[in-house]
């Protein structure tokens, strides 16, 4: 059948991405420095993550390979460091930079589910509330009035404390990740809600909604296939500076022991362990993990302010 | 303006209620309270001895009235780890909380206001461009990891300041203050600086940004072309008109300082109600947590309140408009 397709067709990938290349989100994105290298640090960080049984030059929890007699390796140029751990090694001899990469992959899973489950409950809440309205949108509105009066790092707090008793200890140690996304998700769905019931409540009114409800269209598949595309755009840039809160979030709560369980350290857990350390010299264990937060945490925000311009046709 | 006084009370009153079947549902129905409080060789006939006693076989209205009522007063029971009255432990460490939090909302305004005003005044500056860089550091880095870097330079290198506890207190009635010693202060410094820094860069972009809005409107023009001294239109005129969002703003961040107090209180190892309640969530310690979740609540609901009544006060056209 290759033989009959038109050669336009052939042609629409090409164009496609000519159309990308010469569009104004890239021209803004190619003209910022900064933005660029943000979009290439994460970019670096995510992949060393992702693929870290790969890439990284040790697995830091396979105890065979481990030897205490590594044990607290200062970093490279400093006396007493030894080549084959770049960023020193902690207590238990374990190489700091495979540490770190295995710690983001947690930290950066956790941030995305939870970021995830927060714009599929913010979003349908936001779309539901808005085209519906009534009294179920005046309940889910002051729902998010009060809960937007708690900073969100207090009500993650307060939802993993309590769900921890609710689950019993025992099986706690077995879905605490998810736990964590849960609570970290329920932090931060109003936003979401608020911004999609606002433009919900205009796309409402238009045209091509009165003419799907004519002809006979469900209020669930309009909401899904005809005012949800319109409304996502601002969901994207609230997504990506949430996910820098959410991350901090993660690294906030595992620091303060309530977040991930230790047999599955996320960067939060790592920098925790690593303080307990400071104070006999060996500041890498927690120094490394921490830059490396801070680092990501710095490039999501600006990615995130440039996407906030680039998206906005004000600023163009 | 009435109704809308009485409209935010009502809310209030629905959240603390909220909040108060939540901590009583974790009180009452996660974990036996019974089996929290008597050891293992305790018989069957004691343990229902104790449950009478404690008035679990009541029905539920009354239990809920009841653990109400005796929150109203401060009471909420005996904790399960520390095996003493849960008021008892809030009373010690709650002067720890408030010390802490009050000098750092202080230290943030005292900062942060200043150099809001400064950098909207001198936008082109070099020093106001040092400021905004900072605060952009500031916001992106964690509050527990500003601890850290603190202890690290303050602490371990150059052995300077203490980095844990509260050092030397002096008691006044039931009232720890760490305020009247030298060791005291010593060791609110570092504490006070992690958790004031955050609010201190936020309070300081937000002062900036009113007042170059303020700048731009017609009032101070009218003032310039009037002739008035520069120092009087920035002080007087802008200033006081730029407060009103700042006073908002800082009203509610006097609740976010105290979430964030958890966290500088267990970088610090601060003895006050944070540290407290993280203990209480890592042991499960329920009477703690369902107290300390109330406490919260309760926290947050007055200062919202306070500023909500306030801002109808200071800013005339809202009165109009309810």
């Amino acid at each position: 059948m290759t033989h009959s397709i038109p050669p336009s067709d052939v042609q629409v990938p090409a164009g496609r991405l000519r159309q990308i290349l010469e569009g104004d989100v890239f021209h803004s994105f190619s003209k910022s420095l900064v933005t660029v290298v943000s979009a290439v640090v994460i970019v670096v960080l995510v992949a060393g993550a992702l693929f870290a049984p790969l890439l990284a030059p040790h697995d830091p929890y396979d105890l065979t390979t481990i030897s205490l007699l590594d044990a607290s390796k200062p970093p490279v140029p400093l006396q007493g460091s030894d080549p084959r751990f770049l960023l020193g090694t902690d207590d238990q001899g374990r190489d700091v930079l495979s540490t770190i990469m295995y710690g983001a992959r947690i930290s950066l899973a956790v941030g995305f589910s939870a970021v995830l489950f927060a714009i599929v409950l913010g979003v349908t809440l936001g779309l539901v509330s808005g085209y519906l309205g009534g009294r179920l949108d005046a309940v889910i509105m002051r729902i998010a009035d009060i809960q937007l009066s708690f900073p969100s790092i207090l009500i993650a707090l307060l939802v993993d404390g309590i769900s921890r008793p609710l689950i019993g200890r025992e099986s706690h140690e077995n879905i605490a990740i998810f736990v964590l996304i849960f609570a970290i998700g329920i932090s931060s769905w109003v936003q979401y809600a608020r911004t999609v019931r606002s433009s919900t409540l205009v796309e409402r009114e238009k045209e091509y909604v009165q003419a799907a409800q004519v002809i006979g269209i469900g209020p669930a598949l309009i909401l899904w296939r005809h005012i949800l595309p319109n409304v996502m755009g601002p969901v994207l840039v609230i997504a990506t500076i949430d996910l820098a809160i959410a991350i901090i979030t993660e690294a906030t709560l595992s620091f303060l022991g309530v977040g991930v369980p230790p047999t599955t350290p996320s960067l939060g857990t790592l920098i925790r362990i690593g303080n307990d350390y400071l104070f006999s010299g060996e500041w890498w264990i927690t120094i490394f993990p921490a830059v490396l937060l801070v680092i990501l945490v710095l490039a999501i925000n600006l990615l995130g302010d440039w996407l906030r311009d680039a998206l906005n046709p004000k600023l163009r | 303006m009435i109704s809308y006084i009485s409209s935010r009370l009502m809310q209030s009153v629905i959240v603390m209620f909220c909040v108060a079947l939540i901590a009583f549902g974790l009180f009452r129905y996660v974990g036996d309270p019974v089996n929290n409080l008597v050891g293992q060789d305790t018989s069957l006939e004691e343990r229902a001895a104790l449950r009478e006693r404690l008035g679990l076989n009541d029905p539920f209205l009354v239990q809920f009235a009841r653990f109400s009522g005796n929150a109203l007063v401060g009471e909420f029971g005996i904790s399960y780890l520390h095996r003493v009255p849960v008021a008892d432990l809030i009373k010690e460490r709650l002067p720890a909380t408030l010390e802490l939090s009050f000098i750092s909302a202080i230290i943030a305004l005292a900062v942060g206001v200043p150099m809001g005003v400064y950098t909207a005044l001198r936008r082109r500056g070099v020093l106001s461009h040092a400021f905004m860089t900072l605060s952009l550091v500031g916001v992106s880095l964690p509050t527990f990891i500003i601890g850290i870097l603190l202890i690290l330079f303050f602490g371990v290198i150059l052995r300077w300041l203490p980095t844990f506890g509260r050092g030397e207190v002096t008691e006044i009635g039931w009232w720890t203050t760490g305020l009247l010693t030298t060791s005291g202060l010593r060791s609110l410094i570092l504490p006070s600086i992690t958790l004031a820094l955050f609010q201190m860069t936020l309070i300081m972009r937000l002062v900036r940004s009113q007042m170059l809005e303020v700048l731009r409107t017609d009032f101070v023009k009218f003032g310039r072309a009037r002739g008035l001294p520069e120092r009087y239109i920035s002080f007087s005129i802008a200033l006081s008109n730029t407060l009103v969002p700042v006073i908002t703003i800082t009203g509610l961040q006097l609740g976010s300082i105290i979430a964030f107090a958890i966290i500088t209180e267990s970088v610090f190892q601060w003895p006050g109600m944070g540290l407290l309640f993280v203990q209480a969530i890592s042991e499960v310690d329920i009477p703690v947590m369902s107290a300390y979740l109330v406490l919260v609540a309760f926290f947050f609901v007055i200062i919202n309140l306070t500023v909500d009544v306030l801002y109808v006060l200071v800013d005339p056209r809202l009165r109009v408009g309810s």
